[in-house]
């Protein structure tokens, strides 16, 4: 087993905005590539790594070509920002899935420009002097207000920088204490690690069903590539894994669990009870630290598309707590991205030729 | 003047990563107290921690000149340990908390990697999520098990960086004033006593620069500091009218701030200066604001006292930007100005 601690840093410094995965969807491919038997890539740009079971060619007693597939799918997007103006030398920006503005005055960025370069700059939050007299300059400015600055002379930035160019926040990862890991983008590149500590540990153990570790495009923004994929792969069942939300300063609520203290498997309409009660039962089976999460109705993660693609997939969520979601300063113990990888392992090693069958209502 | 180039940016991208929150200035003064004594005739490290650094002329006549340049910046105190690597914490100096949620910083003597995190978005109404965080409801997070002391100082963890015409860092505000008057010092001419004041606390009230002229008793002084260049656009069209200074037009010299009329035989000093030697300047609109000269000229009998500041955007924040050409032009100033500094300069009013 190697350290995934340095693979996530380099997967939190390549860009990979929703829409544009390209670039990190290479290093996973990279990542992927001795783990997995095949990989290729979908039409939308999601990985598809198929590590084969060891199954042979028969499936309910009938013979048949195709072994029972697990799909794991991990969103590889970020959230970030988008040039919708150039103007006096400064980029005007939008949106590109769930920012929140309250952290992007001051935020170090880098601009992916149409020049082929990449221009760091920084998030300016003009004086209310300068903004219309409707906006109350002193409080949390509307992105629209906010400009980038990239400290180059107006004439370059028009050269190089066109609408449409991505912005993405540049921080570098920062290591806090007890394995904790902090930076933007850990969602959901956090549990891409996961996934493929997953893959990892499959390397010694035998397996029986299919997996498919599956990297999705655009789940910030419209779940797309976990759409596409199920409907492609067709699995017999489907996991997502991504962040919850962590305890911390100003979130002590039910919706929130301690961070590094173990993995969250999540219940609720979006996931199918008989799968989450075999997360669960393994995950003590195991002592494996967890906790349960619940969701009453859309979970917010790949498990809603999942669920409702081709006639319908049983679908479970496994999860990890990120302190500080959507901005550029997310936190996320390591302990909990190994655990996470260790229990999907161990359920892909544990699926057995009828699994499918007992996957009943009551 | 010296040649400009490598030798200052390097040394300004050293005093630009350290932390130095006003009142635990050490981390500067370090740097400083190496720079200067090869250089210095005296030096010596006041009770408030200014450094003070005297370097004679030769010749009769010479005038004392006082140069000041605040080694402090604006940053945090941890006030309180709510447990789990989790800290309350005070601003010191004038920081927006706009500039705060999600921000990285490093807390201590050992630079202790942290992150200023508050509630996230998700679990937020729509008002609350356009509302500003104050600052009691940040909290600088060193992770779970992670270690401070209750009055440690933290400061922002941005890494100075050059960028075409551009320097991008934290506390260039006034770690380019410091190495401003560092070089001054190494390059002083004959014709004065340059008495060097590195000073304290600039950012909580001007506390050193006070003492430091006290200490120093000059003929004049000028404050060498960094000024906010207001200069962005109006959104949606119009005239900036209110621009402080703006970024690429020089040395900015201040006429009249909130706490100082400048000594307008020095102000126009500088200008004619600057005109003969074909130096780019701006002046400063009057305005708030301002800098340790509202404290040295005030101080003992009165001194006369102007300041200089090279502009830059986005004051006291994580990231601020000026232009490497306004620091050139800043010190071509001070180093052709310094030269021609004779008693006739303030023998009248």
């Amino acid at each position: 087993m190697t350290d995934i601690l340095p693979f996530l840093k380099s997967m939190i410094t390549t860009s990979g905005i929703s829409g544009f995965e390209t670039s990190v969807a290479k290093l996973i491919e990279d990542k992927w590539r001795p783990l997995v038997d095949e990989i290729s890539m979908s039409r939308v740009g999601s990985l598809h790594g198929l590590k084969r079971g060891t199954l042979g060619g028969s499936k309910n007693g009938v013979a048949t070509n195709k072994r029972p597939a697990a799909m794991i799918a991990t969103h590889m997007d970020a959230i970030g920002m988008m040039v919708s103006k150039v103007s006096d030398g400064f980029l005007h920006i939008t949106n590109v899935g769930g920012i929140d503005v309250r952290v992007l005055p001051g935020s170090f960025v880098t601009v992916y420009a149409s020049s082929g370069e990449e221009l760091p700059g920084v998030i300016a939050m003009p004086s209310a002097k300068l903004l219309p007299e409707e906006v109350n300059g002193g409080d949390v400015l509307e992105i629209n207000y906010l400009l980038v600055d990239t400290g180059l002379m107006p004439r370059e930035v028009e050269r190089k920088v066109k609408v449409g160019d991505l912005v993405s926040f540049a921080n570098e990862p920062m290591e806090l204490a007890d394995e904790v890991i902090s930076g933007h983008t850990l969602d959901n590149r956090a549990s891409v690690a996961a996934l493929t500590v997953c893959l990892e540990e499959l390397q010694g153990k035998s397996h029986i069903w299919d997996v498919w570790a599956v990297a999705t495009v655009q789940e910030e923004t419209s779940y797309l590539g976990a759409y596409t994929s199920a409907f492609k792969l067709h699995p017999e069942i489907a996991i997502a894994v991504d962040g919850t939300f962590a305890k911390g300063p100003g979130a002590n609520g039910w919706q929130t669990h301690p961070m590094g203290k173990g993995v969250g498997i999540c219940m609720g309409p979006n996931m199918h009870p008989y799968l989450h009660k075999q997360l669960t039962d393994l995950a003590t089976k195991l002592e494996l630290p967890w906790f349960l999460d619940v969701t009453s109705a859309h979970s917010g993660t790949d498990a809603y598309p999942m669920q409702v693609t081709t006639e319908g997939i049983p679908t479970a969520l496994v999860e990890f707590p990120i302190r500080y979601m959507h901005t550029p300063v997310e936190a996320v113990s390591v302990k909990d991205i190994r655990r996470a990888g260790r229990l999907l392992a161990e359920f892909i090693a544990s699926l057995e030729t009828d699994f499918v069958e007992k996957i009943i209502w009551e | 003047m010296p040649n400009f180039g490598n030798v200052q940016l390097k040394l300004l991208e050293r005093l630009c990563n350290v932390i130095a929150v006003s009142g635990d200035e050490g981390e500067v003064r370090k740097i400083v107290l190496e720079e200067v004594k090869p250089y210095a005739d005296e030096v010596r490290v006041d009770a408030l921690g200014n450094v003070l650094a005297t370097r004679r002329g030769r010749g009769a006549k010479r005038m004392r000149v006082m140069l000041d340049a605040h080694m402090d910046e604006v940053g945090f105190m941890l006030v309180a340990d709510d447990g789990e690597g989790i800290y309350r914490f005070e601003t010191v100096g004038g920081i927006d908390a706009r500039h705060l949620l999600g921000k990285q910083v490093y807390v201590g003597k050992d630079r202790t990697s942290a992150v200023i995190g508050g509630k996230p978005i998700h679990l937020m109404d729509n008002g609350e999520r356009m509302r500003k965080v104050p600052v009691d409801g940040l909290r600088i997070d060193l992770g779970p098990a992670g270690k401070a002391k209750v009055g440690d100082r933290a400061g922002f963890a941005t890494q100075f960086r050059r960028v075409g015409p551009s320097i991008l860092s934290k506390s260039i505000d006034d770690r380019i004033g410091v190495a401003t008057l560092i070089d001054l010092v190494k390059h002083s001419p004959g014709n004065v006593d340059l008495c060097a004041a590195f000073t304290v606390q600039e950012e909580i009230g001007l506390r050193g620069a006070k003492v430091a002229a006290q200490y120093f008793n000059p003929d004049l002084a000028i404050a060498i500091d960094s000024t906010p260049a207001n200069d962005l656009p109006v959104h949606e069209g119009g005239e900036n009218i209110t621009y402080n200074t703006k970024l690429g037009l020089g040395p900015a010299i201040y006429i009249a701030d909130g706490s100082t009329l400048h000594d307008p035989r020095l102000v126009r000093f500088l200008q004619s200066v600057a005109e003969t030697e074909s130096i780019p300047y701006q002046l400063r609109q009057p305005g708030g604001g301002g800098t340790d000269s509202g404290a040295i000229q005030r101080a003992l009998a009165g001194i006369p006292t102007v300041s200089v500041s090279v502009p830059h955007r986005y004051t006291h924040s994580p990231i601020s930007i000026a232009r490497v050409d306004d620091w050139k032009n800043t010190l071509a100033l001070l180093h052709a100005a310094l030269k021609r500094i004779t008693p006739e300069l303030i023998a009248k009013r």
